[in-house]
């Protein structure tokens, strides 16, 4: 082995010596790297000997972009990076401007802000258990989870004007106070999604396949997870109580009941588990942002054209897949001097590698899609 | 091999009107192929918008809806397509292997289907080895696979065929003892001896007849002929999530409609001799009671074989769509570690239940 | 990471063993009670024939579209080219050619708006003082040339 070249990325050790390796490039077309996200995969047989992650076919400079915007133009970038999680990353970003601006934002604003960013937590998480399912070889799940999260995209269609892309959120409240008709119809569907949830846990969480396919798969250890800067469900999964919602409360989440799961084994059947009863939580957040939901304004006054105090300012929210942090960096002017943006899925996507040596191709793909990395995010 | 020797009205007239035996011979063996072929092709299609639909129903969706009467001319579009589209193989293919797998793959099938009883003078050959017959050929479909994922010259495709290969060897001793178990107990290996052994009753069958073990015997034989079928959930050897469709990577245009085409005749062949083993062939579902029982010995028999086969095809496809799909080793384990040691407590049963 | 395989007793595998032929395929037949009550159920089919239903398929008043100006029924439009929507627009999407009216005064020439970079983010709405632009509920906005993408919104010049 010592004797052959090794292609990027690879590290130079050698652990069998009696059989020969190979590399198979798993991506960027393939059907289950979730988007243009290239593997180099290391194989021994079928066994994964070395699993380099290469990003970038989607790089579109976003941060770059930033600093020629203004900022209420940079909310509908944020849209086009986790595109699953989109409402949240709004939140995330107009946080930090708000911080930057000195102003609040409204008890109504600030319940539309988390019925909305927990609807598009409940959306991500199904996708992700679409994917999941799918990944597995079940179709049938793949279809499930994509039929309730469409009704969540139904009322984000008319609460926001856009299905995916919302680009609803401004810094002091957002573009329009949610009309009459979503109340009703969120309750409605939190009641449906209830029934349905029973339904789509039998279908997977205790089928025998879904078990010896997922347990003792793809185990992150809890050192591991934190040594890697994982986040959100993964880093859930593997013991580490840390939510930004309960740790670094922002918005009203400090006033409202809810659980962090958490599991502690960190292999692949784990962080379905957690997301799946993440699912359950967001529902409980739901039902009670309904019942305490207040009136008055929903935005706070403010200039047409904004422009941060000069400084620098950092905001930490969680959405569906982890911490996305937002740092900005201001001048003066009405454009920012720097923005990053701190994504979950890259972290997240690091310890891929470790989670998936010395399992086989077919492990890969389960560890990859709990990993649930949306790929606009990691390359930006 | 193909010897249209049963006594059947057509084969008579065909014997009558040409005087040279040999001819005649010719004449009837010749009927008897086109009519598999045309059967077997002709349904093939059918099944597909069926597949489409029982999966779109399980799945909340409506399926194909736009062509013919609730999409009915959709697979026929697809056919047309598949045909007309250009073939070519990847480069360092090895040309003729490549092109030689998907016209092997059909052969099994067919051969397969002659020995079928679709009625009581409806059947291509009465062997009198039938079963280890059928044993014998089926394992030829695996060959295609192989040097069809060898030759494309692709890492996935050779992963495919190799896994395919692997599942296969295992899954045909299971499959082998099941039927095994049915000659056994039928006391004949011929297939129309054994649907013979079954008239009377619908707990005639031998899935009703032997308490329980007849049961297992076909939950065995269900199992195993998936695997047989490489069908979700034993579809490890295409696994699109993971090998991007094994062997059939490479395929395309007719060459891949073979293979599409021969997945489907499998589910024929196979569901057709399920019911022939065990679903009581070409007899009725009589229940004993005599004023039902005249009226369901008005259908012929061929039309209760065909209703019996789609209930078996739904059968397989309402497991593919709603199971997902084993580890490779877990798919050996699951043969080795349970079919198999539950195939010979089977067998010694069903000889205990002979010998009292 | 793998891993080790931690190895246990006979009689512990024997019992996993047992254990396992009956819940697995226990488990299995929850699964396929599901998707057999998903089958024989047509109702929970929730596909919408598009073309179809094109008729009544209605989208929601703040459904982003096409970009359009307000105008009366005598093609009269609010807009007085102040030019705020075309600052706002994160990808140059809007232009706004300014011409003199027969007073002398500035007035909106002619509204240019380049639908094939447009993101539909609604900033320009937002940044409107005057609500002159709105954006309708056209979402069929494909087409087969690309000179079809570069609209020209307002039928008469602005009243200034």
């Amino acid at each position: 082995m010592s004797s052959r070249k090794l292609p990027p990325g690879f590290r130079e050790e050698v652990l069998d010596s009696d059989t020969e390796e190979y590399f198979v490039n798993m991506g960027p077309q393939h059907p289950s790297t979730h988007g243009a996200l290239r593997l180099a995969l290391r194989l021994d047989g079928e066994t994964i000997v070395e699993v380099v992650p290469h990003f970038g076919y989607i790089h579109r400079g976003i941060e770059k972009q930033a600093e020629s915007m203004n900022y209420l133009q940079y909310i509908m970038l944020s849209d086009r990076q986790d595109y699953l999680t989109a409402i949240q990353n709004n939140w995330g970003i107009c946080l930090a401007f708000e911080k930057g601006l000195g102003i609040g934002v409204p008890e109504r604003g600030e319940f539309i802000r988390v019925m909305l960013a927990e609807l598009g937590r409940i959306a991500s998480h199904l996708v992700f258990y679409a994917c999941f399912g799918g990944d597995l070889g079940g179709q049938t799940a793949l279809l499930f989870g994509f039929k309730e999260r469409e009704m969540i995209h139904d009322i984000l269609d008319e609460v926001t004007g856009s299905r995916l892309t919302t680009n609803f959120f401004r810094p002091g409240g957002s573009v329009h106070d949610i009309p009459d008709t979503f109340i009703p119809r969120v309750t409605s569907f939190l009641e449906h999604l209830e029934k349905s949830m029973v339904d789509y846990e039998r279908f997977l969480s205790k089928n025998i396949i879904v078990l010896e396919r997922t347990k003792g798969i793809g185990i992150l250890s809890k050192e591991d997870a934190i040594a890697y800067g994982c986040s959100g469900p993964v880093l859930r999964a593997s013991g580490v109580s840390y939510d930004v919602r309960k740790n670094d409360p922002y918005g009203i989440y400090d006033q409202l009941d809810f659980d962090v799961p958490i599991t502690y084994r960190g292999d692949t059947y784990d962080r379905y588990v957690v997301r799946i009863a993440e699912i359950h939580e967001s529902i409980k957040i739901l039902r009670q942002c309904i019942k305490l939901f207040p009136e008055g304004p929903y935005r706070s006054k403010e200039k047409p054209s904004i422009r941060l105090n000069p400084g620098s300012y950092y905001s930490a929210t969680e959405t569906a897949k982890g911490l996305y942090a937002t740092y900005v960096v201001a001048a003066s002017g009405d454009k920012p001097y720097r923005i990053h943006t701190r994504g979950p899925s890259f972290a997240n996507l690091a310890a891929l590698n470790n989670m998936a040596r010395g399992h086989k191709i077919s492990d890969l793909v389960s560890i990859l899609s709990t990993i649930d990395p949306v790929i606009p995010e990691i390359d930006r | 091999m193909m010897i249209p020797s049963v006594p059947h009205p057509l084969g008579d007239w065909v014997r009558q009107m040409i005087p040279i035996p040999e001819l005649a011979f010719l004449a009837n063996a010749l009927i008897c192929i086109i009519a598999i072929c045309a059967v077997a092709i002709g349904s093939a299609p059918i099944l597909i918008y069926m597949e489409r639909k029982v999966c779109a129903h399980i799945q909340c969706r409506l399926g194909p809806m736009r062509l013919g009467y609730r999409g009915t001319l959709q697979t026929i579009a697809d056919v047309m397509k598949l045909l007309f589209k250009e073939v070519y193989a990847p480069s360092g293919a090895d040309k003729f292997v490549f092109y030689l797998a998907p016209m092997i793959v059909l052969v099994a099938p067919f051969l397969v289907l002659a020995m079928i009883p679709f009625d009581h003078n409806l059947q291509v050959s009465n062997l009198s080895v039938g079963i280890p017959f059928v044993i014998a050929v089926n394992g030829f479909g695996i060959l295609a696979i192989l040097i069809g994922g060898w030759a494309s010259n692709n890492k996935y495709s050779l992963l495919g065929a190799l896994r395919s290969g692997a599942q296969m060897i295992s899954y045909e001793i299971s499959f082998a003892l099941v039927l095994l178990f049915v000659v056994m107990v039928s006391g004949s290996a011929s297939l129309m001896e054994i649907t013979l052994s079954q008239s009377g009753t619908i707990l005639d069958w031998w899935i009703f007849k032997i308490p329980v073990l007849g049961f297992l015997a076909f939950i065995m034989f269900f199992i195993s002929s998936i695997a047989e079928l490489n069908r979700a959930p034993f579809d490890i050897a295409e696994a699109e999530q993971e090998l991007t469709g094994g062997y059939h990577t490479e395929y395309n245009g007719t060459a891949f409609a073979m293979f599409y085409l021969a997945e489907y005749i499998n589910l024929i062949t196979i569901s057709s001799l399920a019911s022939t083993c065990f679903l009581g062939g070409f007899f009725p579902p009589l229940i004993g009671v005599e004023a039902v029982d005249t009226i369901l010995l008005k259908v012929p028999g061929f039309l209760w074989f065909a209703g019996k086969v789609v209930l078996m095809i739904w059968a397989y496809m309402m497991v593919r769509w709603t199971f997902v799909r084993p580890r490779v080793d877990q798919l050996m384990a699951l043969e080795w570690k349970f079919l198999l040691p539950f195939n010979l407590l089977l067998l010694a049963l069903g000889a205990v239940y002979i010998a009292f | 990471m793998k891993q080790p395989e931690i190895p246990i007793s006979p009689s512990k595998y024997i019992k996993r063993y047992l254990k396992r032929c009956i819940t697995g395929p226990i488990s299995l037949l929850m699964g396929l009670s599901v998707t057999l009550r998903y089958f024989f159920n047509p109702k929970r089919i929730i596909t919408e024939q598009y073309p179809e239903n094109k008729k009544t398929l209605k989208m929601h008043p703040r459904y982003r579209g096409c970009l359009e100006l307000i105008e009366d029924e005598n093609d009269e439009n609010l807009c007085t080219a102040c030019g705020l929507c075309e600052k706002a627009c994160p990808n140059a999407s809007i232009n706004i050619l300014k011409t003199k009216n027969i007073a002398g005064k500035k007035v909106l020439g002619q509204y240019l708006f380049h639908l094939g970079s447009c993101t539909q983010c609604g900033l320009c709405i937002e940044a409107c003082p005057f609500g002159a632009i709105r954006m309708n509920q056209e979402f069929e906005l494909s087409s087969e040339s690309v000179d079809s993408f570069d609209l020209i919104l307002n039928k008469k010049e602005g009243r200034g």
